[in-house]
Parts: C-alpha cells; sequence; structure tokens
C-alpha cells in the first residue's frame, strides 16, 4: 500500500491564504472582501500587497455576498472571506439570488467550518454548510483535506467561471498531498487501491481515511481511500467504479450526515449500484465546545469510528 | 436628447404596457410600476450614458440596477423600448418559458439585466461591487440604483448605506421610492420609516430631494443635479417622491394597486386615461 507521510503539520486556511497571495500576483482581476476576520482567514498577505484590491467590509456578511456578485459586473474575480457559518447560512438568500440564480462568478471561502473549530462552540461550528451550498443550482461545493490540496484548489477555482463554495478549516492538520498537485474540480483522488472496501472522505477525514486504512491493512482488510474533494459535481465515475469492486462503502465527513457527501454518495448508488453504505458524520445534531480532539473523538469522526464503520459495513455484504 | 413632449409621450405608453402586462396574466405588481414610470423614462432615455449593445459587463458605460425587482413591467417595459429586445416580448410577461419572469433575472439572458432581485434588499449592494469595480477598472461611469421605500426595512441595506459612506463610493447614485405605501399599507403603519432623509444623512451620504417624482422635467432637471453632485466622495441618495398607481386616477393614493392586476373593465378605464401615444406593443 501506498505511503502518505505528513510532512508538518499545518491549517488548511493558511492553505487558502498562500493559494490567494499566489493568485494576487499572477491575476489582477482577482479582488478579496472580508468580514472583519482578515487575520482569522490568512488574508493578511493579499491584503498588504494588493491594498486596492482588497475590501474590507465589517461585521456585514450579507453586504459582502451582495457586493462580491456586483464587483463580478466588469470582470472582478471576488473571493469573500469569512467562516463557514457566516458565509452560508447567514446569507443564504444572498447567495441564492444575487449570486447563485444571477449565475455570479464569486469564490465564497469559508474557514472554521465544522467541530474542529473548537473552543468557541456551536454557534460558529456549522455542519449544515455542505448541504445548504450544494442544494443551490450551479454551486460548485469543494472540501480540501490539507494545506497544499487548499492552495491549489484556491488557485484552481479563479480559472473556473462559475460560483464556488469552498470549505476549509482552522486546526493544523497533516500536511501530505503533493505541494505541485494538479487540482481538478469534480475529480477524486484515489489514495489507496483496496478490494474489500471504498473508503470515501472529504476535508479534515481524510487522513483520518488513511489511518484506519494503514490500520485495517494490518488486520488483512484492504480499503480503497478516495479523496472527493469536490462534493459537488460528484464524480460519480471514480465513486461506481470503486464501488463496483469492493461491493460497500463508507462515507467520511465533518457534517451532518443530512445534506452531507454521504447523501450525495448514496443517491448515486442507490440509483446507479446500490451497495451497502456506513456514514462517518455528525447525527443530526449540533456540536459544543472543547478541543478539536476531543469533539472529533466524541462525536465519532476519526480513524477509530472509520475502521469500525468498515467492518460493520462489510458484514452487510451479500 | 428628446424633448420632454418625447419623453412625456413615451411614459405614457409605458404605463399602458404596465397596465396590458399584468392585465394579461392577472398578476404583477402595477402600483409602483405606474408611480416610477417618469424616473425609469427619464433614465434610460435622458440620463444614462449607455451603449445600444447590452453587454453583461457593461464597460465605459453607466449602469442601472433595480432593487425592488416586482417593479418589473415598468423595467422591461423602458428597457423593450429602449432597444434591448423586441416591445413584442412584453406579450410574454410571466408566461412560462418567457425571459420576462415574474421578477428579473440574469438566468433567462434577458439583456438588461445585470442580475436577479426580488427578494427585497439586496440591490444597493450589488451596486455598490459593481461600482467599485468601475473605479478598478478606471471607468468613469456611474452605477444607478432604485430601491423601494418600504425596502429599507430589510436590515443588509443599511449595512450597506453604511459601508458606501465609510469607503467614499462616489460614483453611485441611489434612488428611492419615496411613495409611503407598501403591501400591507401605508410604510408609516407597517414600519415606520421615520426621517429618510435624516438617516441617510446621518450615515454620512449626500441627500436631495425630488418633490415631484411624476414630473418628468423635475426627475431630469433633480436626477442631473444628482449626477453633479458624484466624484466628490460621498454615495448620492435622491429621495424620489412619486405617488403609487401614479395615472389612474383609482390606483393612485393607495396600496392596493402595490400587487393586483385590473380587471377588463378596470384595464380599459385605466388604459382610457393613458391614450397611444407610440403604439401599443
Amino acid at each position: 500500500m501506498k505511503k502518505y507521510t505528513d510532512t508538518g503539520k499545518k491549517d488548511t486556511r493558511s492553505g487558502f491564504g498562500a493559494g490567494l497571495t499566489e493568485l494576487g500576483k499572477k491575476n489582477e482581476n482577482v479582488v478579496a472582501l472580508c468580514a472583519d476576520l482578515t487575520g482569522s482567514l490568512k488574508m493578511d498577505d493579499f491584503k498588504a500587497n494588493h491594498p486596492d484590491r482588497f475590501f474590507q467590509v465589517g461585521i456585514a456578511e450579507a453586504n459582502m455576498i451582495g457586493m462580491a456578485a456586483g464587483m463580478t459586473i466588469g470582470g472582478k474575480i471576488p473571493f469573500t472571506g469569512t467562516f463557514a457559518n457566516f458565509s452560508t447560512g447567514r446569507v443564504y438568500d444572498q447567495i441564492r439570488q444575487s449570486v447563485a440564480y444571477s449565475g455570479k462568478n464569486v469564490k465564497i471561502c469559508a474557514s472554521h467550518a465544522g467541530l474542529t473549530l473548537g473552543e468557541d462552540g456551536a454557534t460558529h461550528q456549522i455542519l449544515e454548510d455542505i448541504g445548504l451550498m450544494k442544494m443551490l443550482p450551479g454551486m460548485t461545493v469543494i472540501n480540501t483535506c490539507d494545506y497544499n490540496q487548499t492552495k491549489a484548489a484556491t488557485i484552481a477555482i479563479a480559472d473556473y467561471d462559475g460560483p464556488v463554495y469552498l470549505r476549509f478549516g482552522r486546526p493544523k492538520v497533516a500536511n501530505f498531498t503533493p505541494e505541485d498537485q494538479n487540482f481538478q474540480i469534480g475529480k477524486a483522488v484515489q489514495l489507496q487501491e483496496g478490494s474489500d472496501v471504498t473508503i470515501i472522505a472529504t476535508g479534515h477525514l481524510v487522513w483520518e481515511a488513511l489511518q484506519a486504512a494503514e490500520t485495517l491493512n494490518e488486520n488483512g482488510i484492504t480499503a480503497e481511500v478516495i479523496n472527493i474533494h469536490t462534493i459537488k459535481p460528484l464524480d460519480d465515475e471514480a465513486i461506481l467504479k470503486s464501488v463496483k469492486k469492493t461491493g460497500c462503502v463508507v462515507t467520511a465527513e465533518e457534517h451532518n450526515f443530512l445534506g452531507g457527501l454521504g447523501e450525495s454518495v448514496s443517491r448515486l448508488l442507490a440509483t446507479q449500484f446500490p451497495a451497502p453504505q456506513e456514514f462517518i458524520a455528525t447525527n443530526d445534531t449540533f456540536g459544543e465546545s472543547g478541543t478539536p480532539e476531543q469533539l472529533m473523538d466524541k462525536y465519532g469522526l476519526n480513524a477509530a469510528a472509520i475502521e469500525a464503520a468498515v467492518k460493520k459495513v462489510m458484514a452487510r455484504k451479500q | 436628447m428628446a424633448n420632454i413632449k418625447q419623453l412625456e409621450d413615451l411614459t405614457t405608453q409605458v404605463r399602458r404596457d404596465i397596465l396590458r402586462q399584468v392585465h394579461k396574466v392577472n398578476s404583477g405588481h402595477p402600483g409602483g410600476s405606474l408611480g416610477c414610470a417618469e424616473f425609469f423614462v427619464a433614465l434610460y432615455n435622458e440620463l444614462m450614458d449607455r451603449k445600444d449593445e447590452f453587454s453583461m459587463d457593461g464597460i465605459g458605460e453607466d449602469l442601472f440596477f433595480l432593487s425592488n425587482g416586482h417593479i418589473s413591467p415598468v423595467f422591461y417595459s423602458v428597457l423593450a423600448r429602449a432597444g434591448y429586445f423586441p416591445v413584442e416580448e412584453l406579450n410574454t410577461f410571466r408566461l412560462l418559458n418567457s425571459r420576462l419572469q415574474g421578477h428579473p433575472t440574469t438566468h433567462e439572458g434577458l439583456p438588461g439585466v445585470r442580475v436577479a432581485s426580488g427578494s427585497l434588499g439586496q440591490g444597493i449592494s450589488v451596486s455598490i461591487g459593481a461600482a467599485q469595480t468601475k473605479k478598478l477598472n478606471k471607468d468613469n461611469h456611474i452605477i444607478y440604483t432604485l430601491c423601494g421605500d418600504g425596502e429599507l426595512q430589510e436590515g443588509q441595506n443599511w449595512e450597506a448605506i453604511m459601508y458606501a459612506a465609510g469607503n467614499g463610493v462616489d460614483n453611485l447614485i441611489l434612488t428611492v421610492d419615496l411613495n409611503g405605501q407598501q403591501i400591507d399599507g401605508a410604510t408609516d403603519n407597517v414600519l415606520p420609516l421615520g426621517n429618510v432623509k435624516e438617516k441617510f444623512e446621518a450615515f454620512g451620504w449626500d441627500v436631495m430631494e425630488i418633490k415631484e417624482g411624476n414630473n418628468m422635467e423635475a426627475v431630469i432637471s433633480g436626477m442631473k443635479t444628482a449626477k453633479e453632485k458624484t466624484g466628490n466622495g460621498k454615495p448620492v441618495c435622491v429621495l424620489l417622491h412619486t405617488v403609487m398607481g401614479h395615472g389612474v386616477d383609482f390606483m393612485m393614493h393607495t396600496h392596493a394597486w402595490h400587487g393586483k392586476a385590473p380587471n377588463d373593465e378596470q384595464l380599459e378605464k385605466a388604459l382610457s386615461q393613458n391614450p397611444v401615444t407610440l403604439g401599443d406593443y
């Protein structure tokens, strides 16, 4: 099996900041808007290098989304930055009408998604944002897994014409994908080859899936691990190809099972190739205060939980 | 440049278009549309420096954004009669497969529309964004936008109003259709707006009023004054006093016709008060 090495823990939001810095240099149409969270979103570099293209809007997210929609008229490519909660639920109607329905080329970049925001608690830990965004017609939804991938995705979405929701997080996590990766929107990345089970993971759960696959391999179970960074449009082909081989699937995400990656996969399988599926996701609940590790453990979002789900789903195979 | 008589004739024809559109499908919003007819005609035919061909990016021309999208009948009529699409297409207002949706949208590719509106309170933000892009592009043109007075009850407006003043967005002219009416009644009864002029001034806008918003000469001269106020570091707000339902006696001074279409008899009466000028579609 392939070996993945953590080259040093880094936060995915810093990957976004680094990507934005690079975009600032190479694409003069890229503009950035932030709702009073410049430091948290790691947008300081862009702001310092391109003050004319950085727009501090204050604690006014609805206005930020509307402004971003307007800025596309005349050729700018706006990247908005705030926490995932304030990037989606708080401004859903603004995104729906002014961005998605209007077909505007806005990149909604959302940090601090999910439980791993940690101690701030449930008011800030959105676990519904993937569902909210994927339901909007025409919206591309991306949830990256590490620093390198977030940086690559940030750069890639500037070249795509259309609204994008880019989701990433706060904590420092393993950085294991290649620095020079070619990020392709909508293209799944197979990380491990296996024949007993398919583990489909997104975001912070991808590293956990790799850890689980290693342990499973020691116990004689070979798991195919697929990194789905793009939840919409979903790479149907890659998922079907794998599940046809393994016959069962575990999906893993830092999100409510309602509306998340798992539901997108189950819809695909239900219509194309019915197969047993287990969901690693939160169970229709809010989060709470705690360290990221404590929370991921309590809510069953880690390698150990994935291993248990694999055993369960394999037992369900005919 | 058209003369006042020509513009007034066009306005009368636009009023006929509004009434006939909503009557045909027995739905839509005639009240605010009728009240804003002079403003739209003046804007598209006298005030805006615009190109004949529509392009989404609108580089090198003034742009207009309608925030209170429910007054689509007046917007569609004026766009069609300005040449953006055939006037005959007004026949398709609110019908299945039409580009003239109940509320304006870019989704069906109707020339002249640059953002969807209808869910209220979003147009000022979009206009500020477009104005900032004009500045980045060193495009010395103006962004015009219109919102309703009742619409100012939406909180997003005040985020936008605060932003525009705080950041010197001075290539923007916001017109507020001050007709004092909204769906449930007089704005003062539904949720009092207080002193709108003082509110905008307190936020740091350059505010002026057009007392006779249904008088073509007053609208043109007022909006020209507003244009002169741009480029001076402050966003410009025009309080346009209009009468909802203007031009049809039984529709005036009431909220009753905000979102109600006339029946056959009412249409006939309303049209008789607005005789054909340029010709019906």
